[in-house]
């Protein structure tokens, strides 16, 4: 649980005069399972476009295994291992769940530049596909248009996608949000069950408190783009931070 | 086999799947079903257009990519083949040389502009190509020298495509078995090879990568697709097909100048073709390039008809003049548009 897969030092961005992410610097050790914390604007989403790439760094940088990533591209860095579930549902809305998932086990196996054999004589990416869908509880929906799907399916679908990518780093943007009570503990189970692989290294953006009490190795505390908080989760789940600026809100919600 | 063949892409549509072969067997069979100068050179240019509308689809339909290029890369072609044929002398050497000659020089410029502006924004890449587009065409207007300017070049190809050449004294069903027949069969199976190097293309793991990119670009780079690098790929296989298409063209006319190849007329016409066919589907490309071709050719001998069997009435023969014909292939793509907003194949296929 030692050695450290991914690092960010200072990482900063600025959106105009807003600082979205401000000079946070943590490390991420292989096989743990980090949940990031925060209110609503805390910066979470942002500090993940900031480790998979969608926006580039005002300042700090991106490490990945010792190598500074931050330059690189978002197809580059999915090459490195880095994988990214969003939190808005991305996907490809007019194809079929399994054409969603096969793209990405194409991907994967660097299928993409192959011009002339026909997709569908590839049998070794749609079995590949349909293992996914089958642990993703998604077989049923196999030949379904992805737009046609009710929100929470689509949630799922978009965890599918990163687990179909099987990445070093799995970052989940608040995975079970729109889902229904029988579908999020689905999600939950799954991200236990790639936990108990020591190999990945996982990254949670949760709101749930009682969910990332149990699942979690460790809890960070964003606010207002700042690092807050960083401990075992029972420690911060108590501090001061997060009894103020967090769990107030969620009492509320409640 | 024949699911093989068309990559496993079915027409999925009873209707559609009777067009495409009653077309088929139309151009396959052309010189003998409609024997004539005119309608063979017209079964030629459908070839041709299906060709050239194909590749333009795999940018557009499938890509996503709006080019304004491709009647250059079509041009590029066709003057590879006329330059060639007259500085190496005429000869299928000189064929051979000219079309790839000018397919890389297509594909060389594809990729450059590919990857300086399909980086930035699609409409960024629209305009460049406009630009350059229209640079060369003036630039192939002022070097009258090389290209022969606006006169364009006359040249000679191989007696064994030309109706000089008799491969028989006597005639098979009423038809002369000479160059000229080879010739067409030259342009048939080479835009039904391109064709279906196209078909399978837009059906490979890397069509499935471009249809992902025009639907969600963001999240295919999310699971690492370089989009850059797919889209800069089309453009370069479509510009490398467009310029082989040019080169069946200037073999079949022996001629090239800019109101055949380069001219933005012919731009507009590839844009009306695939969208009356059906963007997205290549079988559209079929469809459009075979209802535009034809009734650019014959809409103004049918309307000369109609004015002539109306020609009592008041006010009326004055729009079925045919000097109006451009009028009626206007309305019948507004009416296209209208009744057909996915193409005739998205009509077709529609489900019920
Ligand atoms: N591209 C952008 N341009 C300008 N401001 C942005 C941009 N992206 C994010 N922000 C701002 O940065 C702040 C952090 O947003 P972010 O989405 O990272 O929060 P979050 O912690 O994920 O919140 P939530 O819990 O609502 O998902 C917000 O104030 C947001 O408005
Ligand atoms: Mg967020």
């Amino acid at each position: 649980m030692s050695d450290t897969v991914l690092e960010t030092r200072d990482l900063t961005v600025r959106f105009g005069g807003h600082v979205a992410v401000d000079h946070v610097t943590c490390t991420f050790a292989t096989g743990e399972l980090t949940a990031i914390v925060g209110p609503n604007g805390a910066g979470k989403t942002t500090y993940f476009n900031l480790i998979s790439g969608q926006i580039s760094a005002s300042e700090g940088s991106v490490h990945l295994k010792g190598r500074d990533i931050s330059g690189l591209p978002v197809p580059e860095r999915v090459d490195l291992g880095i994988g990214r579930a969003f939190q808005l549902t991305n996907l490809f809305p007019n194809l079929t769940v399994l054409e969603n998932v096969r793209l990405v086990i194409q991907s994967k196996r660097k299928k993409g530049f192959n011009l002339l054999t026909m997709a569908a004589s590839h049998t070794e990416l749609t079995e590949a596909a349909e293992a996914v869908l089958e642990r993703t509880n998604l077989a049923a929906q196999r030949d379904q248009i992805v737009h046609e799907l009710p929100h929470g399916t689509q949630r799922k679908l978009e965890v599918a996608l990163l687990i179909a990518l099987d990445p070093i780093v799995y970052m989940f943007d608040e995975p079970t949000a729109g889902m229904s009570v029988d579908e999020a503990p689905v999600v939950l189970d799954l991200i236990e069950e790639l936990k108990a692989d020591t190999s990945r290294t996982i990254l949670l953006v949760e709101h749930k408190m009682d969910v990332i009490g149990t699942l979690a190795d460790r809890i960070i505390v964003l606010h207002n783009g700042a690092l807050a908080a960083d401990g075992p989760p029972a420690e911060v789940i108590a501090s001061d931070v997060v009894q103020e600026a967090y769990m107030g809100r969620a009492l509320e919600d409640a | 086999m024949l699911r093989r063949l068309i990559s496993g892409d079915t027409p999925r549509s009873t209707v559609l799947s009777i067009v495409l072969l009653v077309i088929l067997i139309a151009l396959a069979f052309a010189p003998f079903l409609f024997p004539g100068t005119r309608s063979v050179d017209t079964a030629a240019r459908v070839c041709i257009f299906i060709a050239l509308v194909a590749s333009y689809d795999l940018m557009l339909g499938y890509g996503g990519i709006v080019s304004f290029a491709h009647t250059m890369f079509f041009g590029m072609g066709a003057y590879g083949v006329a330059l060639a044929s007259i500085h190496m002398g005429r000869g299928f050497d000189a064929l051979l040389v000219g079309s790839v000659a000018g397919a890389l020089a297509a594909a060389a410029l594809a990729f450059v502009i590919g990857l300086f502006s399909l980086r930035v924004r699609a409409i960024f890449f629209a305009m460049i190509t406009l630009a350059v587009a229209s640079a060369v065409a003036v630039l192939v207007s002022q070097l009258s020298s090389i290209t022969g300017g606006e006169d364009g070049l006359n040249y000679k190809i191989p007696r064994a495509l030309t109706s000089a050449h008799k491969f028989m004294d006597d005639k098979l069903f009423g038809v002369r078995i000479n160059g000229k027949l080879a010739n067409y069969y030259l342009v048939f199976f080479g835009s039904l090879i391109l064709f279906l190097i196209l078909l399978r293309i837009v059906n490979s793991p890397f069509g499935r990568v471009l249809q992902a990119i025009r639907e969600n670009d963001f999240r295919a780079e999310a699971i690492g697709y370089r989009a850059v690098y797919y889209r800069t790929s089309a453009t370069c296989i479509s510009a490398t097909v467009a310029a082989l298409a040019g080169s069946l063209y200037a073999i079949w006319l022996r001629y090239v100048g800019p109101d055949t190849t380069l001219s933005f007329e012919i731009m507009i016409d590839i844009l009306l073709m695939v969208v009356i066919g059906g963007m997205g589907t290549l079988y559209g490309a079929v469809i459009g390039a075979t209802i535009f071709v034809v009734a650019q050719n014959y809409l103004q001998n049918l309307m000369g008809i109609a004015e002539a069997a109306l020609g009592d009435l008041p006010v009326i023969p004055l729009f079925l003049n045919p000097d109006r014909w451009l009028l009626w292939l206007g309305v019948l793509f507004v009416l296209s548009v209208y009744f057909f907003p996915t193409g005739v194949v998205g009509r077709l296929r529609r489900r019920v």
